[in-house]
């Protein structure tokens, strides 16, 4: 027998079926990568345990209250969600040590050395009518004046922002500014308060 | 005249497409690897809110989500007083079962996972920006009862210019 050549395949049309499970995975699916902002919820109340009131010092708690409104309130000012990031920012550093502002406490962390940490907590109030949009803009603003701290740390004391640091440097970083939100249980005058 | 004609005849030569193929399965593989298809259908409107420090969930697997929003659907199970409902796996729950729905829904997720991945499973609310918090201080109250403490606010990227 002699040797006979193959006739070719064609593979045309094998490329038409995959170009349409492709363009039925471009469909169906979306890129919906889960991000958002985490948060810890405090432990459940444990039946023993009394409402202890923590005497917390007055010029330790930051309190942050969102009305009905979607009105906040800082320390008894009525303010922007645009203010309240500079206004979170100057009460966790404390800069000038200022009297009104909250008190540090020398503490030593590894990799960085004695480092005054701040005693501050936040305190956030809302309302049961207040949007979900509003509380996530007052998180995020929280959030992004602890972020931009412990970037500045970072920098000061590693020379990188703290996305490039390695998990020891960042939990350093992390104990030295901590992310301290309170979170009171929720008010509610949208119902039977001033219309 | 007869040579230019004969150049004119010559055919081109047929182009191999098996190649192509490959490619667009590579595509293809590409896609289904980053994509994972929602496991229920949505009951509730959902549009995140913005927010500009977001972080990314380490590991879609240990995600469980509990969507809060208008219904979309006249029929749905809404929470008193308003519109709204609260959407667990592929349904609404009823306002009278809550708490048990709620409870439920958690034990099922944590009993799902592996034991040591229990204590990475996060609860990510996704909840329409529209929505009172009323509803979500329920759902976080419920979950704060049942030891689910991870929990994430879900929220889309913001453009800052």
């Amino acid at each position: 027998m002699s040797k006979r050549k193959t006739p070719g395949l064609n593979t045309g049309a094998m490329s038409d079926i995959s170009f349409l499970l492709l363009t039925f995975f471009l469909l169906t699916s979306s890129i919906n990568t889960e991000q958002g902002i985490p948060r810890k919820l405090p432990p459940p109340k444990t039946e023993d345990a009394k409402d202890v009131k923590v005497d917390i010092n007055k010029r330790n708690v930051l309190n942050v209250l969102v009305n009905f409104r979607d009105e906040i309130s800082v320390n008894g000012d009525v303010i922007m969600v645009s203010d309240l990031k500079a206004r979170a920012k100057e009460f966790f550093a404390n800069p000038s040590n200022d009297p009104s502002l909250p008190e540090k406490v020398s503490k030593p962390i590894e990799g960085i050395g004695d480092f005054q940490v701040s005693k501050g907590v936040v305190s956030l109030t809302n309302d049961q009518g207040t949007s979900y949009n509003m509380y996530v803009q007052v998180q995020n603003e929280l959030q992004r004046a602890v972020n931009e701290l412990r970037n500045e740390t970072a920098l000061q004391y590693f020379g990188k922002k703290f996305d490039a640091l390695d998990s020891a440097a960042q939990r350093a970083v992390s104990t030295a500014i901590p992310m301290s939100i309170s979170e009171a249980p929720p008010m509610d005058y949208s119902n039977n308060g001033a219309k | 005249m007869s040579r230019f004609r004969k150049e004119g005849k010559k055919e081109t030569p047929e182009l191999n497409m098996g190649s192509m193929s490959d490619i667009i399965f590579m595509f293809l593989f590409f896609f289904m690897v980053i994509t994972t298809m929602r496991e229920a259908s949505l009951k509730v409107h959902f549009q995140p809110p913005q927010a500009t420090e977001i972080q990314k969930l380490e590991k879609k697997s240990l995600v469980a989500n509990i969507y809060i929003g208008a219904p979309i659907s006249k029929n749905e199970n809404t929470l008193p007083p308003g519109e709204v409902s609260v959407q667990l796996n592929d349904q609404t729950i009823k306002a009278e079962d809550l708490v048990g729905d709620v409870r439920d829904f958690i034990g099922t997720e944590k009993e799902s996972r592996d034991a040591q991945d229990r204590d990475r499973l996060t609860f990510s609310l996704k909840v329409d920006k529209d929505v009172q918090m009323r509803y979500v201080n329920t759902i976080k109250q419920e979950l704060r009862k049942n030891n689910a403490l991870k929990i994430n606010y879900a929220a889309g990227k913001k453009v800052v210019n």
